[in-house]
C-alpha cells in the first residue's frame, strides 16, 4: 500500500524530537539554549524547504493523501464566516462523504461544496473516506442549483481518492450522477470556482470539477486513476505506484503545464499540514481574486468561456499521409 | 448489408477455419454464416456478440449514407506513457482503425443524424484526446445542424489512463458538448453495448435524452473486483448489465439488436427529427 509521509518526513521528526529535547534540558537546568534552539530550527526549515522542493510525485500523493492535511470543514471553519450547512438529495438520503452549505466569503454569499474525509475510524466511517455516493452528487447539484437561483456563486472544494465504488452507489446510479452533474455544471449561470485542496481522483473529482476557473493546491494530486491501480494493471504490480505516479503526470504543477488547471496555489512551508491557516489563507486569496475576475462577465460570456476551457484540452495529431493497414 | 462489414471483419474467436464460431457463452459451435445472417446473435442462448464500429455503422445506418469524419486525428501520446505508442500501433493494425472511435453523418430511417461509435476492438475502447475529440466534433456537427447525435458505446476501458489527465477531460469536453446539445432543445440517444465502463458511463454514455441497451451489455461504473472489496453486501447475480441497469432505473429499455434500428427511429420521430423528405421539400422553392 501507500508509503507513509513519515517516511520522508522522518529526518525533520528527528529534528523537532531534538529541538523539544533542548527546550526540556533548558526548563529542567535552567541554562540559556536558545542560540542552539534558534540554529536547530534554522536548520529544520532549510530541511523543509529542500525536502519540499524535490518530492517525487509519489512522494506528492502522500502529501495529499496525508490524514493531517485540512479537510474541507477545515477550511470552511478558516475561509467563511456564517456557515449554515445543508443537507440531502431530497431523494433518497444525505451522504456524509459530500458536504455543502452556504456561507460568507468576505463580503460575498456564496454556496461552498466540498468532499470530505474523516481522521479517526468513527469519522472515516461517517464520510466514507471521502468517497461520495450518488445522493452526494445530487446534494451538490441541488445545492448548485440553488445558489443558481439566488444568484450566489459556488465554490467546490475537491478531496476524493474516488466516487463510492460500492455495489449500492451503482445501484443507486452512480455513473448517471456524476455525469449528470458534469453535464450541468456546464450550464449552471453563476460563476463556479473548483479547488482541489487534496486528491482529485477521478471522475470522482470531476463530479464537482466544472468551473470557471480551477485551482489546485501546490501539494494536491489530480489523477485519471490511482497510481496503484495503473500500476495494477500495467505492471500487474500495484506495488509501484511510484513509476505510475510519474507517467500519471498528476501534480498540481504537471496538471498547469497541460493545461488542465489555471492556477497553483501555494502552500505554507512544508505542506499545508502544517499550517492550516496559512494554507487557507491563500486559498481564500485565490478565490477571492478569480471571482473578481468571473464575476463581470455576461452569463453567456462566462458560460462560453467555461465551455472553451475545456473544449481546448486534448492533445492529438492529424495524419498528413494515410496510416499503414 | 451490402458494404459486408459482418463479414469482412475477423473475430478472434472464430473456429475452426472460419466456418464455425463458438458462443461465448453457452458454447454452442454456431454455423459462421448464420451467426452474421442473425447479426452475430447466437441462435440458440441470444448472446450478443461485440460489433466493430463499422458493423454498427452498418446496423443502424441507411445504405451508402454515412460519410466519415475527422479520421485524421491520431494520438500523439502526449504524456510519453510507457507502451502507449506500441499499444497504439498493435491496435491500429489488428483493427485497422486509427483510434477507438468512428464518427460521421448519415441517415437513420431518412433522418439526417450525427453518430459517434466506440469500439471495444481498440484498447477497450477507451477515451483518450482523439475518441474526446471525435465524440465533441459529432455534437457539436449536430448542435450546428440542428440534428439528433446518436453515441454508441462500446468502452469497456472508461477514460484511457495513457493519457492521464486529457482523458479524464474528455469526460467533461463531451458532457459540456452535449449540454449545449441539450440547452439547444437538440436529441441525443445513447445505445449502451458491451462493454460500458468507467469513465465513460460518467460522462457521455449516461447523457442521453434515451438511453438503450443491448441485452446482456456489461453496463457499469467501477470494475467488478473493486465494487466487491468495496462493499460487504451480497452482489446481485445480474451485477451491471443491461437489466441490472434497466431495473435500477438508468436505462430506458433493453433492446434486442435486430430491433435497435426500428426502435431509434421511432424516437426520431417522437422526437420530431428532421427527416431528409421535410428537410428537401423545406429547402425547395415555394
Amino acid at each position: 500500500m501507500a508509503g507513509k509521509l513519515e517516511e520522508f518526513e522522518r529526518p525533520i521528526t528527528e529534528l523537532e524530537e531534538q529541538i523539544e529535547r533542548v527546550k526540556v534540558l533548558t526548563r529542567e537546568q535552567s541554562m540559556d539554549r536558545s542560540s542552539e534552539i534558534a540554529a536547530l530550527e534554522e536548520e529544520k526549515d532549510r530541511l523543509l524547504a529542500e525536502l519540499y522542493m524535490n518530492l517525487t510525485n509519489w512522494d506528492e500523493v502522500r502529501v495529499a493523501r496525508n490524514p493531517k492535511r485540512p479537510y474541507a470543514l477545515d477550511f470552511i471553519r478558516l475561509m467563511f464566516q456564517d456557515f449554515v450547512e445543508l443537507h440531502g438529495d431530497r431523494l433518497v438520503g444525505d451522504d456524509g462523504a459530500m458536504i455543502g452549505g452556504v456561507a460568507r466569503l468576505g463580503d460575498r454569499w456564496v454556496t461552498v461544496i466540498g468532499q470530505q474525509k474523516g481522521r479517526d475510524a468513527q469519522e472515516r466511517h461517517k464520510r466514507n473516506f471521502g468517497m461520495a455516493r450518488p445522493e452526494g452528487y445530487r446534494k451538490a447539484l441541488r445545492l448548485m442549483r440553488l445558489s443558481e437561483k439566488f444568484n450566489r456563486p459556488v465554490i467546490c472544494l475537491i478531496d476524493t481518492p474516488a466516487a463510492d465504488p460500492s455495489v449500492p452507489s451503482e445501484e443507486h446510479g452512480i455513473s448517471e450522477a456524476i455525469a449528470h452533474n458534469i453535464r450541468d455544471m456546464f450550464l449552471i449561470k453563476v460563476p463556479i470556482i473548483v479547488a482541489i485542496t487534496g486528491e482529485g481522483g477521478s471522475g470522482g473529482a470531476l463530479g464537482i470539477g466544472v468551473g470557471d476557473r480551477v485551482l489546485m493546491l501546490q501539494h494536491s494530486v489530480y489523477s485519471v486513476i490511482p497510481p496503484e491501480g495503473c500500476a495494477a494493471i500495467i505492471w500487474k504490480d500495484a506495488q509501484r505506484g511510484n513509476d505510475a505516479a510519474e507517467a500519471l503526470r498528476l501534480t498540481a504543477k504537471n496538471a498547469l503545464e497541460l493545461g488542465i488547471i489555471d492556477e497553483i496555489v501555494p502552500e505554507p512551508l512544508g505542506a499545508a499540514h502544517r499550517d492550516y491557516d496559512t494554507a487557507a489563507k491563500n486559498l481564500r486569496e485565490a478565490l477571492e481574486r478569480n471571482l473578481d475576475e468571473v464575476e463581470p462577465l455576461s452569463e453567456t460570456d462566462r458560460l462560453e468561456a467555461r465551455y472553451q476551457h475545456f473544449r481546448r484540452l486534448g492533445v492529438f495529431g492529424v495524419a498528413t499521409t494515410a496510416l499503414e493497414e | 448489408m451490402a458494404n459486408g462489414w459482418f463479414r469482412k471483419r475477423k473475430a478472434s474467436d472464430e473456429f475452426p477455419e472460419g466456418l464455425w464460431v463458438k458462443c461465448d457463452k453457452c458454447r454452442e459451435l454456431l454455423f459462421k454464416r448464420e451467426w452474421e445472417r442473425n447479426l452475430k446473435v447466437c441462435g440458440k442462448c441470444g448472446h450478443h456478440f461485440r460489433l466493430s464500429a463499422h458493423e454498427r455503422i452498418e446496423l443502424l445506418l441507411d445504405e451508402d449514407t454515412f460519410v466519415e469524419h475527422d479520421a485524421d486525428l491520431i494520438s500523439t501520446d502526449p504524456l510519453q506513457f510507457p507502451g502507449y505508442r506500441d499499444s497504439l500501433e498493435r491496435y491500429r493494425k489488428s483493427t485497422g482503425l486509427t483510434d477507438a472511435a468512428v464518427s460521421g453523418d448519415g441517415q437513420l430511417a431518412g433522418h439526417p443524424v450525427s453518430i459517434a461509435i466506440t469500439d471495444a476492438h481498440f484498447m477497450m475502447g477507451s477515451m483518450g484526446s482523439v475518441v474526446g475529440e471525435r465524440i465533441t466534433r459529432a455534437v457539436e456537427r449536430a448542435t450546428d445542424r440542428r440534428v439528433p447525435v446518436i453515441l454508441v458505446s462500446g468502452t469497456g476501458g472508461g477514460a484511457r489512463m495513457h493519457e492521464g489527465l486529457l482523458s479524464l477531460m474528455q469526460m467533461a469536453k463531451t458532457s459540456g458538448a452535449i449540454a449545449r446539445q441539450h440547452a439547444a432543445g437538440l436529441l441525443t440517444i445513447v445505445v449502451l453495448t458491451d462493454p460500458t465502463m468507467g469513465g465513460v458511463t460518467a460522462s457521455w454514455g449516461m447523457l442521453g435524452d434515451f438511453h438503450i441497451a443491448e441485452p446482456g451489455a456489461m453496463i457499469g461504473f467501477a470494475g467488478l473486483r473493486v465494487s466487491k472489496q468495496a462493499n460487504v453486501s451480497k452482489v446481485p447475480s445480474d451485477f451491471q448489465t443491461a437489466e441490472f441497469q434497466l431495473g435500477r432505473g438508468q436505462i430506458d429499455r433493453v433492446v434486442p439488436r435486430r430491433e435497435l434500428k426500428d426502435t431509434i427511429a421511432l424516437l426520431l420521430r417522437f422526437a420530431g427529427a428532421p427527416s431528409v423528405d421535410t428537410t428537401e421539400a423545406s429547402a425547395a422553392p415555394a
